[in-house]
């Protein structure tokens, strides 16, 4: 930091050449959150893999590990771009109840066609996001008081929907959603080669895209990153998704929800940091005034952020009902906090325009773990709450301090 | 007569940044001292130090208060002692009345119940000495800026103060409400109450203070005797700037050419109560490679104009033409407004003008994030290319196009406000108090870019508070008072008297 300031004192001669100073070491200090977040969840992941015996990483708790958290990670993108555009959605919690149980009425009652169903709870659950964003949006109501009531609402739909009982068993069909694996094309299913080879190929692809990126940069200006960092990273990419492959591909490949995160995960990762759209809400997280005095339509945004986040937490309400194999009234009570939590682990800010997509996944996750690792080692559910309730709030005074120390 | 304050050399320093060395001022009892300095001079942080802000721990040197050693470790220490700071931005709490204010902290009070007949008693007392007439269960949010100003200074008075301490306490009002706090000033100068007082109107500072210290990058330069001479400004200019600026507006060619923007009949109803009207049949218009000035007070609407053209950013019920080029067009909305070329630099950079999280890169491509992407993708490289070009071009200094915008200085800042607009490529260019709370440098830097802008053709419209600003700069100034043009003059005809003379003929 010190180095910085000084630049700026220094005038004009320091504008051109700022990459100088690069160590790896001022490289680090000034990218701690999100490197920060990433060795957390290594330490933890490794501590639990010791504390449970190795339990942690086997192949079917790994499986389980991602479907257990599956549902958390789909809503934990959508709110992401809420909170980074300024605003919270406790409602989604009482979505994914109401959404399985339409579901479960369409599927299980009317005996409807599983992709059908599944296509009119999608739009039903975007419609919801829209209802509540246009009033946020377009009337400036606070987004607070306006999810608030929705989680209020949709909570009693749920009840009235299911007439308080629990609904199913589901088609098998749409079940496979949640506890289907892709099938083993390339070999026999032991080992699963599929996974296998999609696991290197998307390592290989991922470090391509990386390299390519740091080529372009390198034409410009000598890139930011420390290639020693660059190298370490690549590294971990081609070591972790790998080691994750040879593990799911032991027990019976990849599940279908987990293609499904990971493409969720990459088109949002490159909508907010990519395209236009992702930026403008930076922009209007970041000021909104500012942002829409530059011509960013705000409202819009707003209110598109709102009928994502519906969308998506209809299609979490179907992950999720589909792994219960029934709708019950009780589904998704306070998954929101769960998801909020993950956010702001994550190293979103409370008050918007900062946050990124990949950052809450890791936060998700890291909440899994301990979920999960903790079950393993048989700690209550109550001294669970506290430990995650402490995390969450050490995250952010580690950001808070992080953040002042910067200023 | 003695001083009452010494402070001696004061060392404090921000990692990395030696912020104040060996700094000195000695202040005589019962006068009017004012510190002036350039943005990053040292002066609010001397003065944050001395109110206790900076605990005595966090620098070097020492405080001699009253001919006595002082450790403040607070500011109630300070305060105790009659030492009073009114920061820039007021710390009143828009919500609860003016006597809530005056006492929060400090309530009148026995065993936690307050006394609300002797609150409101006193909270009268100390209004009508700084000449406020309100009643005191008038809520600040419904009182103007140079009111709110009133409230600060009364609650200073409440609290026994000896010592004043004024942080650009006129820097937000207009001429009238800032002379009125200038006399208050000679007023408790003669009651024998201490002043200090931060200013960048330096004709303010020449007109009011008896002695002047000048802070330059952290150390005292110099501290002399104001003698209200015609010269003391320049002397207070060259030593702020530690070289004689011969030319305070750079040179330009003007060529003026065909009309470019022409707004008529313009009529603007406040955003809130529709029955306030706000913009009353106003018609003015600028030429390519014109600098258009907006004289007026503050209040006279000027901000609200300019916003209501541009995509009605402000107001309701808006009417009147607006032609480009000779051509009605629709400005409203701001989306339109900006792909006619449209631009409007705000008055406020801070809440309206920056994403002061974001990078300058980022700030600077906001307002035409289209010109650095294909369809909706973002194209990196050229957006690293526009942030160097426009760095280069305004001469913003940074560490790098990363850097966020809010460390910049304010120089800085404005300037990447407007490289925002500059990049969105616009013929016409409305700069709203461009040069207010930046340094003399920067000034002199965002006035050589303006003069640069006019000669590349584009039209500009310059609204300013500061009248030597346009006089200086523009070639020809609309005079706007309550919401109406209240003239017009050539700049070859204009002076400072005959603006004032329009404003106050309009008001009677």
């Amino acid at each position: 930091m010190g180095e910085e300031m000084q630049q700026v004192a220094s005038g004009p001669a320091a504008t051109m050449e700022p990459e100088n100073k690069n160590t790896i070491a001022s490289y680090l200090k000034s990218n701690l959150r999100e490197y920060g977040l990433l060795l957390a969840l290594i330490v933890v992941m490794v501590s639990f893999q010791i504390m449970t015996d190795g339990i942690l990483m086997k192949p079917l708790n790994i499986t389980n590990l991602v479907l257990q958290n599956s549902y958390i990670v789909i809503m934990a993108v959508g709110m992401l771009l809420v909170i980074v555009s300024g605003n919270i959605d406790l409602s989604v919690g009482s979505v994914v109840g109401f959404i399985g149980a339409l579901a479960a009425v369409l599927m299980v009652n009317y005996g409807m066609n599983f992709i059908l169903a599944s296509a009119i709870c999608l739009v039903t659950g975007a419609a919801i996001g829209a209802a509540q964003g246009y009033w946020i949006a377009y009337h400036k109501i606070p987004s607070f008081i306006v999810t608030l009531a929705g989680m209020l609402v949709f909570r009693g739909l749920t009840l009235a929907l299911l007439a308080g009982q629990s609904i199913g068993p589901f088609p098998v069909s749409f079940q496979r959603l949640s506890s289907g694996f892709i099938p083993d094309l390339l070999g026999s299913g032991k080992p699963h080669m599929l996974t296998l080879v999609l696991g290197a190929a998307i390592s290989l692809y991922l470090v391509y895209a990386n390299v390519r990126q740091r080529m372009a940069e390198q034409k410009i200006a000598r890139p930011e990153e420390p290639f020693a960092i660059f190298v370490g990273k690549n590294a971990l990419i081609l070591i972790a998704i790998n080691y994750l492959a040879f593990l799911m591909a032991g027990y019976r490949g990849l599940p279908n929800v987990l293609i499904v995160m990971a493409l969720l995960i990459s088109i949002y990762s490159f909508l907010t940091s990519r395209t236009t759209l992702g930026r403008r809400i930076y922009a209007l997280g970041g000021n909104e005034k500012a942002a829409k005095l530059s011509g960013v339509n705000t409202e819009k945004l707003t209110f598109l952020t709102f009928a994502n986040m519906g969308m998506l937490a209809a299609l979490a309400g179907l992950v999720f009902a589909a792994r219960l194999n029934s709708a019950s009234p009780k589904a998704g009570v306070a998954f929101e906090l769960d998801v909020i939590a993950a956010v702001f682990i994550g190293g979103a800010s409370m008050s918007g325009g900062v946050g990124t997509v990949v950052g809450a996944v890791i936060g998700a996750f890291l909440m899994g773990v301990m979920n999960n690792g903790m079950s393993i080692m048989s700690v209550g559910i109550d001294y669970q709450q506290v430990i995650k309730g402490l995390v969450l709030l050490a995250a952010v005074i580690f950001d808070v301090y992080n953040k002042k120390k910067a200023g | 007569m003695n001083a009452i304050l010494e402070m001696r050399n004061i060392t404090k320093t921000f990692p990395g940044v030696k912020a104040l060395s060996d700094v000195n001022l000695s202040v005589k009892k019962g006068e009017i001292h004012a510190l002036v300095g350039e943005n990053g001079a040292g002066k609010s942080t001397l003065m944050k130090v001395l109110s206790g802000v900076y605990p005595h721990h966090q620098f070097e040197g020492d405080i001699y208060y009253k001919g006595e050693p002082q450790k403040f470790a607070k500011i109630s220490d300070s305060e105790e002692k009659g030492i009073i700071i009114i920061h820039q931005e007021l710390a009143l709490v828009p919500m609860l009345s003016i006597a809530e204010n005056i006492f929060l902290g400090n309530e009148t009070a026995k065993k936690g119940v307050i006394d609300w007949h002797e609150a409101h008693q006193r909270a009268k007392e100390v209004t009508a000495k700084v000449g406020l007439r309100e009643p005191t269960t008038t809520k600040i949010t419904n009182l103007g800026t140079g009111k709110q100003q009133l409230v600060e200074i009364a609650k200073a008075l409440s609290k026994r103060v000896e010592l004043l301490i004024l942080d650009e306490p006129t820097s937000s009002l207009n001429e009238t409400d800032s002379e009125a706090l200038l006399d208050l000033l000679r007023e408790f100068r003669a009651q024998g109450i201490t002043s200090i007082i931060i200013s960048h109107k330096l004709n303010e500072v020449a007109e009011v203070a008896d002695t002047i210290t000048v802070l330059r990058d952290g150390l005292t330069v110099s501290s002399f005797p104001c003698d209200k001479s015609v010269e003391i400004e320049n002397r207070i200019i060259k030593e702020m700037v530690g070289r004689e600026l011969t030319n305070r507006y750079p040179p330009r060619d003007v060529a003026i050419g065909d009309m470019m923007l022409e707004v008529r009949n313009w009529n603007v109803y406040h955003h809130l109560h529709s029955d306030r009207h706000l913009i009353r049949n106003v018609n003015f218009n600028v030429r390519a490679g014109e600098i258009v000035g907006i004289a007026g007070l503050m209040g006279a609407g000027r901000t609200e104009l300019a916003m209501s053209i541009f995509g009605r950013s402000y107001g309701q019920k808006i009417s009147g033409e607006v032609l480009l080029k000779g051509q009605p067009v629709d400005v409203s909305d701001i989306k339109k407004a900006v792909a006619l070329g449209i631009a409007y630099v705000t008055e406020d950079r801070k809440e309206l003008g920056l994403v002061l999280d974001n990078s300058i890169k980022h700030n600077l491509t906001l307002a035409n994030l289209d010109g650095v992407a294909k369809g909706l993708v973002l194209d990196d490289i050229e957006e690293r290319n526009v942030g160097r070009e426009y760095i280069e071009k305004l001469n913003i200094r940074c560490s790098s196009m990363l850097q966020e915008v809010v460390n910049l200085s304010g120089g800085n800042q404005q300037k990447v406000v407007l490289g925002k607009w500059l990049y969105s490529h616009p013929e016409v260019l409305i700069l709203d108090e461009p040069t207010r709370g930046i340094d003399v440098n920067a000034k002199f830097e965002i006035y050589s870019i303006i003069n640069d802008l006019a000669a590349e053709g584009k039209a500009i419209v310059f609204i300013s508070s500061e009248m030597p600003e346009l006089l200086g700069m523009c070639d020809r100034i609309y005079v706007m008072s309550e919401g109406r043009m209240a003239g017009e003059l050539p700049v070859a005809e204009a002076s400072q008297e005959k603006i004032m003379r329009m404003i106050v003929k309009n008001d009677g």
